[in-house]
């Protein structure tokens, strides 16, 4: 009886998650969609305790107040710019918890496990720890506590390879040997190694596709965990995470127009022999007075910002400038490139903590077709997505790569700290067009002085 | 609801099923969302909390006990955090309400 009553609740939690994601879909209804999340896990844990009496209800609590412990803080103190940090430690922690979970139950059922259960066990297992070493790579990359450029090294794919190959064999022999002691380490250690070089060898500019790779990963072990486990919902859950991770990677890979495998394996930029032709030109520097000239004259403005947004935490000034324009009668847009920033929508995220309304944030699509009409663009540390060489130079590795078409606005304003090129490392014949402005220094300092320039009015 | 008991093809049908929905459902969702949705979506597949608590049921040894505990409380940290993150993201997201705000 009782079974039945936490099937039907297991089926009640599956519903509210569809139905979280299904809300989602769009800002209005978008927290309802939290709430059902949310009510369908409380839902599921609360069934699952009545059903699984546990002998250790004390651990279970002290584990539960452990994770609320670091998980409110966590949630309440993280500053916006730091949440593509908090998804890959996410992902670590996630991938992990069900890595552990697929190891313990392998010991749980160890002299009887059929070879369905192992195939599925140990391929959880795999997908589990290289995204727990991946993820927190990731994290300390994103965190700068690492360096961000990729590893690159002669053989670096053999390496891998025979890293991979490791893994598979161990993973094979415990599907034929599930008794065999050292299979599992050997599974478990050439895995761990893989995630880390995985994402040892990806740039900063490639993140937003790894996150999101890594995303899929971690819910399609937990959906290996359901098969394992025989629990419907687990499998739910987890492949609607696993679904969410793929369709994000495919995005963020079409609008680099690259494919998965040249992301995880090309190490971007440091392996391209090419760099694209040399642009040389003449630079046209500007003072912060010119700017502000330029700008109080525009009667359309349009903001694209970039990762340097959040370096210099400059999304705050940037919408007072965008707010000033508009009271001198200006139009003022936000040009969001799907890759800017180090996270599938993190721009959107930045621009709406500082109040811009979402409806004047543009995807490119949207606001390219407007380019020849707007008068003034201002590029705030972004480099690579409004990089023209994407469309003029095939011997460019952006070539193709659709990108926001600043440069066919009548005035581009430039916001750089110098003139080194962008994380993909390839020339910016932006730099050097007849219309382009740059104004050197920190974007923060740079917009907060144009703040200064229009209040002196 | 110990052990295997259902088919295995019945197991695979909601996992196909679900391949489906998800991608149709994540498909329809604005890019303006896209980093809420990761946080949400990790939440909910930290629904493996529920696998852990399974586990610590009855553990064969202490090993495995430790294991599922760690389980636990790592899942919790990513339910209770992403949940709430979601949450204090999604309430950033507002829309002019006509005419000039400030």
């Amino acid at each position: 009886m009782i079974a039945h009553i936490v099937g039907y609740l297991y089926l009640l939690a599956a519903v509210l998650f569809i139905l979280s994601l299904k809300w989602m879909g769009e800002v209005k209804t978008s927290r309802h969609g939290n709430w059902a999340g949310s009510l369908g896990m409380l839902i599921a844990v609360i069934a699952t305790m009545i059903a699984y009496k546990t002998q250790h209800l004390d651990l279970v609590l002290i584990a539960i107040a452990v994770g609320t412990l670091i998980g409110i803080p966590i949630a309440l103190k993280l500053p916006m710019t730091a949440v593509p940090q908090r998804t890959a430690m996410s992902h670590a922690f996630g991938s992990l918890a069900v890595a552990l979970v697929g190891t313990a139950e392998y010991y749980q059922r160890l002299p009887g496990i059929d070879t369905f259960t192992m195939v599925v066990l140990a391929a959880e297992m795999l997908l589990g720890y290289l995204t727990f070493t991946g993820s927190t790579i990731a994290f300390l990359k994103l965190q700068e506590m690492i360096s961000g450029k990729p590893l690159v090294y002669k053989g670096r794919n053999i390496v891998s390879g025979l890293v991979v190959a490791v893994a598979l064999g161990a993973a094979i022999g415990l599907v034929i040997n599930p008794t065999n002691p050292y299979f599992l380490p050997v599974l478990v250690a050439a895995a761990l190694l893989f995630g880390f070089l995985l994402v040892m060898g990806i740039g900063g500019a490639d993140m937003p596709t790894v996150i999101a790779i890594l995303n899929s990963y971690a819910g399609l072990s937990a959906a290996a965990l359901g098969f394992v486990l025989d629990n419907q919902l687990l499998i739910v859950a987890g492949t609607l995470d696993g679904a969410s991770g793929f369709i994000l990677a495919i995005l963020m890979c079409k609008a680099m127009n690259r494919s998965f495998t040249n992301v995880l394996f090309g190490g971007f930029g440091a392996t391209t022999s090419s760099q694209g032709a040399a642009v040389s030109g003449e630079i046209r520097p500007l003072t912060v007075e010119e700017a502000y000239l330029i700008l109080e004259a525009a009667s359309s403005v349009v903001f694209v910002p970039g990762y340097g947004l959040a370096v210099s935490q400059a999304q705050q000034a940037v919408r007072e400038l965008g707010d000033l324009l508009r009271k001198n009668g200006a139009e003022v847009l936000y040009g969001i490139h799907p890759v800017a920033g180090r996270m599938p929508g993190h721009m959107n995220v930045l621009l709406a903590e500082a109040n811009v309304s979402y409806d004047e944030l543009m995807e490119a699509d949207a606001v390219n077709p407007k380019m020849p009409n707007i008068d003034v663009c201002v590029v705030i540390g972004a480099n690579d997505v409004v990089n023209p060489a994407a469309r003029e130079d095939p011997s460019s590795p952006l070539w193709g790569m659709p990108i926001i078409e600043v440069d066919k606005s009548r005035t581009v304003i430039v916001l750089k700290r110098s003139m080194r090129p962008g994380f993909a490392g390839v020339e910016n014949p932006l730099f050097f067009k007849q219309n382009t402005r740059m104004l050197f220094g920190d974007a923060k300092a740079s917009i907060q002085a144009l703040i200064a320039e229009f209040s002196q009015e | 609801m110990h052990g295997q008991t259902t088919p295995l093809y019945i197991n695979l049908l909601i996992f196909m099923l679900a391949v489906f929905l998800g991608l149709g459902l994540i498909r329809r969702v604005s890019k303006l969302l896209h980093t809420p949705l990761m946080s949400l979506t990790n939440a909910i597949s930290s629904v493996s909390v529920v696998a852990a608590l399974i586990v610590m049921a009855e553990p064969k040894n202490r090993m495995i006990m430790i294991f599922a505990t760690i389980a636990v409380a790592l899942a919790a940290t990513n339910v209770i955090s992403g949940f709430m993150i979601t949450e204090r993201i999604l309430r950033m997201f507002r829309k002019d309400q006509g005419g000039d705000a400030k």
